[in-house]
């Protein structure tokens, strides 16, 4: 580890920190349905589009509706990512000739990026053409996020008003959140991307003739208009195979540390949302703080143990720490913090390949998707996601101190603590489930690229990627097969929805509530009592949950790492 | 919940085209006016012909080249679709090597790459960059250790003195952004360029 390393990684958390309660006041205006500085350009779009689709903007919607809602916009989404990798042979914008995508591939892509988990089994620049990327993903990469935002929001406003029987209107949320938050930025942010060197065009891929002699055909394409979106909306899924690492999709270390921050911004900013919302900006700062302490201890994990290299490296006296899937320009500490940010939000995006991480470096991407990436988060579900364990931290502290909880204002009662767990317990059947099938029937075990315990790491990892809709991946794994093309779908089908609807019917629960006043009894959840309590809630739970399959996997190659064991 | 189907597939409709045709084409078309090289891919053209991209990494083998780092992208065998060969720097199918950190597999590669590296040039200590695969598998950089371990090789080939390459190297190496962001390099495309230049004259 270097100082320069370490001022890298402190220079991102402050910027962090400073366009959390910029960012958060706007967003707060935009979910209120205040007038903005875009107004007056994005006004006549937005009513235009609620007149055409028949939308009553006045008309708020129970949490059952808005659930609905929510679940009839991702159908349609769905048919059409399927329907244009099925069909994309014969669609425009081809000029690589790429043929249709298998059935099993497209079911699970669909899947994958409705969820806004976007894993990659399909191989970008090899299997899909621009206007699958353009029309199936990137418009995909707007709405999944617009969704999660939206959800976020909509679970807030259930804390904040009282005694109502609606949440917003679901149409709405994702249409102001589309127009006024994700477009203006990413058009923006595209143009600094193509500044910095990634391509945009809908050219032939080239053929070039090397300095030597040799043919190279070299995979362009619209690469910066998706990658905006992929990366501000945490969705994650690249344009490329090697995703952010590809030097189209990533071409210097300022894009890096600007794709970095886009990852974080929406998510940090959504706690202040909450704060402002709740009427109390410290509510939103001490969540903000519960997710800061979780992401120092991983980002100082990771980059040690990468710093620190393998014993193999050690033996062949080659220093410099673990450079195996790792860009030069990146070098340690960018890979590293980027590993720990697109796991600690659910992007999963890349910039060095998660497989070839050490034991413990590659353990913390996985813990931090187990622990239900509420760190920061995916935009929007994160903050749900957060919420959750929030209220069971507040569930204990009442527990201890034999009272009823209650959290801003709001009693949290029987129904809400049932449907938290409901929502946490998802992520184990599924992870551990779906685990231990991968590594015992026969299909699945021939997918794993390494031997030993390296190999159930994989498994273990794909799963969570898929249940948590993170989409990195330890991509040794061969994932596009009939079995695991199935099972991940069910994984990140699941994870996302079987999440939302409970915590779709807590915001609705909460809303009906009456607002009590804070008193003499109430446990102050703005202070460092309050944030030691929830970060002791999340890894109990989380350790209790994960650590026997993270001993079989990162913990016991890391003790077999430092035997010189190989396998 | 029945009025909510018009804007289940209306609004979808409407965002899909917003988001997913208008959005891109109107970029491609504004980032194209304002940046033409760069929205096309940074290629580099020598005689009128593609040689290749400033960001893209190419395979060199020739000793009178600096070499890049080992690329582990693969190519679909030719005389079986269903299986792939190694094809570094394949630039249609990026892809590292995913090798973990108790591979066999990597230690070997790792030890046969080393062994020759040291009798290539026996008085510096090999850089972990240069026997290790990236990422992508089309790293265009290498780091300036990498470059200076290579010059008595390059020197020897081209009847060139050490310390001009060794000059050529240090002009060719970026820095980190602000002296903070990044990590300092060498792009081998660029420096074999200037290499072959610097010979010409």
């Amino acid at each position: 580890m270097t100082v320069i390393g370490w001022l890298q990684i402190i220079l991102f958390c402050l910027i962090i920190v400073a366009l959390t309660k910029p960012l958060g006041w706007y967003m707060t205006r935009v979910f209120n349905g205040e007038t903005t500085f875009l107004s007056p350009v994005l006004r006549p779009i937005e009513a235009g589009i609620y007149w055409i689709s028949g939308v009553d903007e006045k008309r708020e919607q129970h949490w059952l509706t808005y659930t609905v809602a929510m679940l009839l916009f991702h159908v349609g989404g769905f048919l059409i990512i399927y329907a244009v990798m099925r069909l994309q042979a014969v669609l425009p914008f081809n000029p690589a000739g790429q043929t249709a995508v298998a059935e099993d591939l497209s079911f699970n892509t669909a899947i994958s990026f409705i969820t806004n988990t976007n894993w990659q089994n399909y191989g970008g620049e090899s299997t899909i053409s621009y206007l699958v990327q353009m029309l199936g993903l990137t418009h995909q990469n707007f709405l999944s996020a617009a969704t999660g935002i939206a959800l976020a929001v909509a679970l807030i406003r259930g804390f904040s008003r009282a005694s109502v029987r609606t949440v917003g209107n679901f149409w709405v949320d994702v249409t102001r959140c589309t127009l006024y938050v994700l477009l203006p930025i990413c058009v923006v942010y595209t143009l600094f991307l193509v500044w910095q060197g990634m391509p945009q065009t809908l050219g032939d891929y080239v053929e070039a003739t090397t300095l030597e002699g040799a043919k190279q055909t070299i995979a362009v394409g619209p690469v910066a208009s998706q990658v905006a979106i992929k990366m501000l909306g945490t969705n994650g899924g690249g344009f490329f195979n090697a995703n952010a690492a590809h030097p189209f999709e990533n071409p210097t270390a300022l894009s890096n540390f600007v794709q970095m921050l886009s990852i974080f911004a929406l998510g940090a900013a959504l706690t202040n949302v909450f704060g402002r919302m709740v009427g109390n900006q410290r509510q939103g700062w001490a969540i903000l703080a519960v997710m800061g302490v979780l992401f120092i201890a991983g980002v100082a994990v990771t980059y040690w143990a990468e710093a620190s290299g393998t014993s193999t490296l050690q033996a062949l006296g080659l220093t410099g720490g673990n450079m195996e899937g790792k860009e030069v320009r990146f070098g340690i500490v960018a890979s590293s913090l980027f590993a720990v940010i697109t796991t600690a939000a659910s992007c999963g995006a890349v910039n060095a390949m998660h497989d070839s991480f050490t034991a413990l470096g590659g353990m913390i991407p996985l813990i931090n998707i187990e622990l239900g990436e509420i760190v920061v988060g995916g935009v929007g579900a994160g903050m749900y996601g957060m919420l959750l364990f929030v209220i069971l931290a507040i569930f204990v502290a009442g527990l201890m101190v034999g009272r009823t909880p209650e959290y801003v204002g709001k009693k949290i009662e029987a129904r809400e603590v049932k449907m938290a767990m409901l929502a946490i317990l998802v992520l184990p059947l599924m992870i551990l489930g779906w685990t231990a099938v991968g590594v015992v029937y026969p299909a699945a075990v021939a997918s794993m690229a390494n031997a030993g315990p390296h190999g159930f790491t994989e498994v273990l990892y794909a799963y969570t990627s898929g249940t948590g809709n993170n989409g990195s991946a330890f991509a040794g794994l061969t994932g596009n097969t009939f079995f695991y093309n199935l099972t991940l779908a069910s994984a990140m089908f699941v994870g996302r929805f079987f999440m939302i609807v409970p915590a779709m019917a807590i915001a609705g629960s909460l809303a009906e509530k009456k607002s009590i006043p804070p008193s003499m009894g109430t446990f102050p959840t703005t202070g460092g009592l309050f944030v030691g309590l929830v970060v002791g809630v999340i890894l109990i739970m989380g350790g209790l949950t994960f650590f026997p399959a993270l001993a079989l996997g990162p913990i016991v190659e890391h003790l077999a790492m430092n035997a010189s064991q190989l396998f | 919940m029945l009025r909510e189907i018009r804007p289940a597939i209306v609004l979808l409709l409407v965002l899909t085209a917003i988001t997913g045709l208008a959005y891109p084409l109107a970029m491609t078309g504004i980032a194209g006016a304002i940046f033409p090289a760069k929205a096309q891919g940074s290629l580099i053209e020598k005689d009128g012909k593609v040689i290749g991209s400033a960001l893209i990494g190419q395979e060199f083998r020739d000793d009178k080249y600096f070499h890049g780092r080992p690329s582990a992208t693969l190519a679909p065998d030719p005389s079986d679709s269903s299986k792939t060969i190694p094809a570094p720097y394949n630039a249609a199918n990026s892809g590292g090597s995913n090798l973990g950190p108790t591979s066999k597999a990597l230690a070997d590669r790792l030890k046969e790459d080393v062994d020759r590296l040291k009798a290539e040039n026996p008085d510096a200590a090999v850089p972990v960059d240069l026997v290790t695969t990236s990422a992508s598998g089309l790293d265009p950089d290498i780091s300036p250790e990498a470059a200076q371990f290579q010059v008595p090789r390059v020197a020897k080939a081209r009847k060139m003195s050490e310390e001009s390459l060794k000059r050529l190297v240090a002009a060719s190496t970026e820095g980190r952004l602000l002296g903070l962001l990044g990590e300092p390099r060498v792009n081998v495309l660029a420096l074999n360029l200037a290499l072959d230049r610097a010979s010409a004259k």
